[in-house]
C-alpha cells in the first residue's frame, strides 16, 4: 500500500456505500510518527471545535482522550522498553537502558455489536450501509445513555458553550466522504500510512501480515487488538499494539452492557412482583 | 503569540523551577520525580466515559420510584376499600410519578426540546427507550385514573355511570400500579446494563433498591400526610428490613478495586450513609413506634442513596484500575 501512490487504498476513489462493503481502520504505531496530522484533518473536515488549548504534561500528548470534540487522538507512550531489536545506550553507567516511544491514533472502533447503538433510545445512532457506526446529530436529544454504554469511552456529550452543544458526538467514520466516494479524512492525510482505510476483511488480513512481519524482525510483543471473541464481536477500527492493551487504556476484553440486560430486569421484575405481593398482603392483614 | 502571553509565562516559570529543583510538581505536570509516570492504564486517564448526568437523574430516580410505587399502595387499598388512602396515593403518584419525574427526565437532557425523539422507536434493548415508554404508560394511566377516581369519589355522576366511572378508575389504577412497579425498579436495570463497572457487577441489587427504596418512601410519604395505617406501617417494616439486607450484601459481595467507589471515596460514604438511614435505622425507629422519624429516615435515606450511586458511576468511571479489575468478574 505504501509506495502505491494514488493506487493505495487510502488516495484511490471508492465505492464502498453504494456497494455495502464493509469497511474498516487499520492503524499501525509501529510507522506511526506521531505528527498529529490525523487529528487536524478530522477537526477540519468535521467542523470539530478545539478540546482545549492545555498541557497535559504526558509526552508529547495534549490532547487527553477522546471525547466529543476528539474523534482522533494520537497516544504517545513512553516506555522503559526495547523497540523490536532495538539498541538502547546506557543512560546510567553499565546496564543498558532500553526505551522506547510508541504512537498510536486511536479512533472510535466502529464495534461489530455496538453499545451506543444499542443503548440509544431516539434511533439517532445507526449502523450504515459500510458497517460503520454514525449518529445523527439532528435526531439525537442529548440523553447521555450512549456515553456510559460505550465500553471503550469513546462518545460523549458536548458540553455548553460549544458549538451544538448538548449532543453526543463520536467519529463518523467520516460517512459524508465516503458516500461521495472519499476516503476518510485522517487516512487520506496520514503521511506513513499508519491509520490504512479500506475494506475489512483485506485489512485484517494485512494485519496479521504485519504482525507476522514484526514478530520476524524482533517486535516480540507486537499483536492486534480486535476483540472478536468477546460480545463486541469484532471492531471496524482495530489496531496494533506494541505490549499489553491496558497501557493504551484499551479493555483487554470489552463487553457490551447488553449482556448484562437478561440478570438485571429478572432482578427488576422480580423486585416488581415483590412489590405487589407485600403490598396486598399488607392490605389483607392489617386492615 | 508574544512572551507576554499567559502559557509562556507558565512555561518559563516551570523551567525556572525545573532548573531549580530537578523535579516539577504542580498542575499541567503529571511527570513528578521522573521521566515515565507510572499511573494505571494511558497516564490514569479514564478507560469508560463517566456519567454526564447532573443532579436531575439521581432526584428523577426519586420522584419516579415515589411515584410508581405510589400507584401500587394505591391500587391495593382501592382494593381492600380505603378510599382516602388510595386518593392520596394517586395524587402522589400523579404529583411525583406524572409530573415531576418528566419534567426531571427532560431537564436532564442535553436537548430537551428533541424529549419527543425518545418517543419515536421502541427499543426493548435499550433500558432508556424502554423507561421513557414505561413513564409515558405511567403517566397516562395515572392520571386518568386519578380523574376517574375524584370523579367518583365526588360523586359527580349518577347510577350506572358512576359504576362505570368506578370500573375505569380500577382498570387504570390497575395499569397505573403495573407500569409503577417498573418504573420504580427499571432505573436499576438502566445503570446496571452500562460499561460502568461499580454499576454492572450489581445489576442484580439494584433494580432490588431501587424497586423497594420507592415502595417505603411512597408508603413514608403516605405516612407523613397523615394516613396513619396499619398496612403503611407493615409495608414501612418490610422495605426497611430489605433495605438492611441489601445493606449487608453490598458491605459482603466487594470486588476489590473494581467496585471500590462503593466503598471508598465521598461516594462511598454517600452510599453508606444512604444505607444506613433506609436500612438499619428507619427500622430500629419504627420499631420503637416514631413512626414520622421513621418515614423522614427513610426518605433521607433513599435521596442520599441515589445520589451515591449515580456519584459511584462518576468515581468508578473515571478509574481505570476498576475496569481493568472487573474483566475478572
Amino acid at each position: 500500500m505504501i509506495g502505491e501512490g494514488l493506487q493505495s487504498t487510502n488516495q484511490r476513489k471508492h465505492s464502498y456505500v453504494r456497494d455495502n462493503v464493509e469497511v474498516g481502520f487499520f492503524t499501525d504505531p509501529t510507522v506511526c510518527i506521531g505528527c498529529k496530522a490525523c487529528e487536524v484533518a478530522c477537526k477540519e473536515w468535521n467542523q470539530v471545535p478545539d478540546d482545549g488549548f492545555t498541557w497535559t504534561g504526558n509526552s508529547y500528548d495534549n490532547t487527553g482522550h477522546l471525547g466529543a470534540s476528539t474523534w482522533r487522538h494520537v497516544m504517545f507512550l513512553e516506555e522503559d522498553r526495547a523497540k523490536g531489536n532495538q539498541i538502547a545506550g546506557p543512560m546510567s553507567l553499565g546496564d543498558q537502558d532500553p526505551f522506547r516511544w510508541v504512537f498510536l491514533s486511536d479512533v472510535c472502533k466502529h464495534c461489530e455489536e455496538a453499545g451506543c447503538l444499542e443503548a440509544c433510545p431516539t434511533g439517532s445512532i445507526v449502523r450504515t450501509e459500510t458497517g460503520t457506526v454514525f449518529v445523527q446529530d439532528d435526531v439525537c436529544n442529548g440523553c447521555g445513555y450512549c456515553v456510559v454504554s460505550c465500553p471503550f469511552g469513546v462518545i460523549d456529550r458536548r458540553p455548553e458553550p460549544l458549538p451544538n452543544a448538548g449532543g453526543a458526538f463520536k467519529c463518523t467514520f467520516c460517512y459524508d466522504r465516503q458516500k461521495s466516494g472519499l476516503v476518510p479524512a485522517c487516512a487520506k492525510v496520514c503521511p506513513t500510512e499508519s491509520i490504512v482505510f479500506g475494506r475489512l476483511d483485506d485489512l485484517r488480513a494485512r494485519g496479521v501480515e504485519r504482525v507476522q512481519q514484526l514478530q520476524q524482525i524482533g517486535y516480540n510483543d507486537a499483536q492486534l487488538y480486535d476483540p472478536q471473541e468477546t460480545s463486541v464481536r469484532g471492531i471496524h477500527a482495530f489496531f496494533l499494539i506494541l505490549g499489553e492493551p491496558q497501557a493504551y487504556g484499551l479493555p483487554p476484553k470489552p463487553q457490551i452492557p447488553t449482556i448484562y440486560l437478561k440478570s438485571a430486569w429478572t432482578s427488576a421484575f422480580l423486585t416488581a412482583i415483590a412489590s405487589i405481593i407485600a403490598t396486598l398482603l399488607a392490605y389483607v392483614f392489617f386492615s | 503569540m508574544t512572551t507576554n502571553s499567559p502559557s509562556e509565562k507558565r512555561l518559563e516559570q516551570l523551567r525556572e523551577k525545573a532548573w531549580q529543583e530537578g523535579v516539577v510538581p504542580g498542575r499541567g505536570v503529571d511527570v513528578v520525580g521522573g521521566p515515565i509516570p507510572r499511573k494505571p492504564g494511558y497516564y490514569g486517564q479514564p478507560v469508560v466515559k463517566p456519567p454526564v448526568w447532573t443532579w436531575e437523574v439521581p432526584l428523577y430516580f426519586f420522584f419516579g420510584g415515589i411515584g410508581g410505587m405510589s400507584a401500587v399502595i394505591a391500587f391495593g387499598a382501592l382494593l381492600f376499600h380505603h378510599v382516602e388512602v388510595a386518593r392520596a396515593a394517586m395524587w402522589v403518584a400523579v404529583i411525583a410519578g406524572a409530573v415531576l419525574s418528566p419534567i426531571l427526565l427532560i431537564m436532564d437532557l442535553g436537548r430537551p426540546h428533541l424529549f419527543l425523539n425518545m418517543l419515536r422507536v421502541f427499543k426493548y434493548r435499550s433500558a432508556m427507550s424502554m423507561g421513557a415508554w414505561i413513564l409515558t404508560a405511567f403517566g397516562m394511566c395515572a392520571v386518568a385514573g386519578l380523574i376517574a377516581l375524584e370523579l367518583q369519589a365526588h360523586q359527580i355522576f349518577p347510577g350506572a355511570l358512576d359504576q362505570l366511572l368506578r370500573f375505569t378508575a380500577g382498570v387504570f389504577i390497575f395499569a397505573a400500579a403495573i407500569f409503577g412497579t417498573l418504573l420504580a425498579t427499571y432505573t436499576g436495570v438502566l445503570i446496571g446494563a452500562t460499561a460502568i463497572p461499580a454499576w454492572f457487577l450489581h445489576r442484580t441489587l439494584l433494580p432490588i433498591h431501587f424497586g423497594t427504596a420507592g415502595l417505603g418512601s411512597a408508603a413514608g410519604v403516605l405516612e407523613l400526610l397523615g394516613h396513619r395505617v396499619a398496612a403503611l406501617n407493615v409495608l414501612g417494616f418490610y422495605t426497611a428490613a430489605v433495605e438492611t439486607v441489601l445493606l449487608i450484601w453490598l458491605s459482603v459481595d466487594k470486588h476489590g478495586a473494581a467496585d471500590r467507589a462503593i466503598h471508598e471515596h465521598g461516594s462511598g460514604w454517600l452510599i453508606r450513609i444512604g444505607e444506613i438511614l433506609n436500612g438499619p435505622l428507619a427500622l430500629v425507629l419504627r420499631f420503637f413506634g416514631l413512626v414520622p422519624f421513621a418515614a423522614i429516615s427513610f426518605l433521607i435515606g433513599a435521596l442520599v442513596s441515589r445520589f451515591g450511586w449515580i456519584a459511584v458511576g462518576k468515581v468508578s468511571g473515571s478509574d481505570p484500575e476498576s475496569v481493568f479489575a472487573a474483566e475478572r468478574y
